[in-house]
């Protein structure tokens, strides 16, 4: 447990004295993509806001490779449904901000930044305004910078939920196969059943107010899954499983 | 390709100013009003051509004027916004005193500062100053207030500090609106130099105005009028052309909003 790439522990934090999450304790191994399932409103995003260090819990800390990041931002940083690309900087600069905010020059942060388009997808778009851009191509820039400014680790919020089902497939099929390819660790928020078992490693189970986990998951065959595997009685098991848990 | 929709969106108004011009003319022409208080167009155009070199250097005494009032107003703006933004007690402390200068009219603050600067340049530039400062401190302070605040949480999280925050995210955000308040303001600039020529100076077009006035030379009037039309004019333009320059993914954005 203790090479545990990224712990948070008993986590409670409330807004205006009222709870949002109580005790919730998550660990992510290296390379393992987790989701966090839940209904909205059960504190999901609460949750990442802790653990990219924007608001510090009342209780509990949270770990990044062992040494305590509770309440400190600057060390992960998270991707949302929206973009959120700065629409006067260029596409490389955008990616290279987490670099340039650690004080990065700005042509070293380009630089760097510079050696992951190839293999984002993003080759040509360098010199590029996120205006020029599709919703696709942004969505994998925000991925990028995310990448850059979180240190092996990337807190997902429904990135895609904005995308059409094909779409969706198509680009959690390229997730996958990159996170892999750069090593990246992924905590994953998401109210899609499907997508959360397709996707994940292990499986959070959000609920309950003030939210708690109500349960952890394992899903057991390995990735990358068969595109069939969501056809199969064993899916149909977890998301029965699932479902039942959300449903008490 | 379609017809470049800027072409057809502007024809209106070239008609009607085509129209305003032909009744002004056949007015003079008829008779109707009387031509020593109502000069024709053309006796108009024909002044302006006549008093054009001189006009030009009364002019660049008024636009040095407007344009360090405009540059004093620019910064002084720059200064309040960025503070007000920064400091909310000093938001909440001045903001109704901006608002409360703005009622009191140029032509009344303009006699007091003649009495206290003298008849040079500084009541001048003062005053232009005072003219075009609220202008862009509400659209600086607006552009800060319209910065994305999920934008904002995420360059936290990256570890951005304060000074980050402004120079990475607000300043940028800032940008569209301060041009915005720009371009009226340099409107207001050449106006207010006019203005506080009135009362006393040397050179200027304000001071020319006084002059031909009191000739009661109505054509030359009315030319002074057109010639600082223009100037206003081509300095809003020049302003446009300053924010292109600045802000060269703003053409982009405005391509995808007609996708």
């Amino acid at each position: 447990m203790s090479d545990s790439i990224l712990r948070a522990e008993h986590i409670t934090k409330c807004y205006d004295g009222i709870p949002i999450i109580e005790d919730v304790s998550v660990h992510l191994e290296n390379r393992e993509l987790v989701c966090l399932l839940g209904v909205s409103g059960s504190g999901k995003t609460t949750l990442f806001h802790v653990i990219s260090g924007l608001n510090p819990p009342e209780e509990g800390k949270v770990f990044l490779r062992g040494e305590e990041i509770t309440g400190k931002p600057g060390h992960i940083s998270y991707m949302l449904q929206k973009d959120l690309l700065l629409p006067h900087k260029k596409i490389v600069d955008n990616v290279a901000l987490p670099l340039l905010l650690r004080g990065a020059g700005k042509k070293e942060a380009r630089e760097k930044a510079g050696t992951f388009f190839e293999q984002f997808g993003l080759a040509g778009t360098e010199l590029k305004y996120p205006a020029q851009l599709s919703g696709g191509m942004r969505q994998r820039a925000a991925l990028l910078r995310t990448y850059l400014g979180s240190q092996g680790v990337a807190l997902l919020d429904e990135p895609f939920s904005a995308l059409d089902a094909l779409t969706k497939t198509e680009i959690h099929t390229w997730y996958l196969h990159v996170m892999d390819q750069i090593e990246l660790s992924t905590l994953f928020i998401t109210h899609d059943i499907d997508e959360a078992i397709r996707l994940s490693d292990r499986i959070y189970i959000l609920g309950g107010k003030p939210g708690r986990i109500l349960a952890e998951l394992k899903i057991d065959p390995p990735r990358p899954r068969d595109k069939d595997f969501s056809l199969t009685r064993e899916y149909a098991d977890y998301k029965r499983e699932i479902l039942r848990i959300l449903d008490q | 390709m379609r017809k470049s929709p800027s072409i057809t969106s502007k024809l209106p108004a070239v008609c009607a100013i085509a129209l305003l011009l032909l009744i002004w003319h056949t007015a003079c022409d008829l008779d109707w009003v009387p031509n020593f208080m109502l000069p024709a167009p053309g006796a108009v155009l024909r002044a302006l051509a006549e008093d054009f070199p001189m006009l030009l250097q009364h002019a660049r005494v008024t636009l040095l004027e407007a344009f360090y009032g405009l540059m004093t107003g620019v910064a002084v703006a720059f200064i309040t916004a960025t503070l007000m933004d920064r400091f909310t007690i000093l938001y909440r402390a001045v903001y109704p005193l901006i608002i409360i200068t703005q009622t009191i009219p140029t032509i009344a603050v303009a006699p007091l500062l003649v009495l206290w600067m003298g008849f040079g340049a500084a009541p001048k530039v003062t005053l232009v100053a005072l003219t075009t400062f609220f202008p862009i401190t509400i659209g600086l302070l607006d552009g800060y207030a319209s910065a994305d605040k999920e934008a904002a949480a995420l360059l936290r999280s990256m570890g951005a500090s304060r000074w980050q925050l402004f120079r990475h995210l607000k300043f940028p955000a800032a940008l569209s609106h301060f041009f915005s308040g720009l371009r009226v303001s340099s409107s207001y600039a050449v106006v207010g130099a006019v203005v506080s020529e009135w009362l006393g100076g040397f050179e200027g077009l304000g001071v020319y105005m006084t002059r031909v006035r009191k000739a009661y030379a109505f054509d030359k009037m009315f030319a002074v009028i057109v010639f600082i039309t223009a100037v206003s004019l081509l300095l809003m333009a020049a302003v446009t052309l300053l924010r292109r320059a600045s802000m060269p993914w703003e053409v982009y954005e405005k391509m995808e909003r007609k996708d």
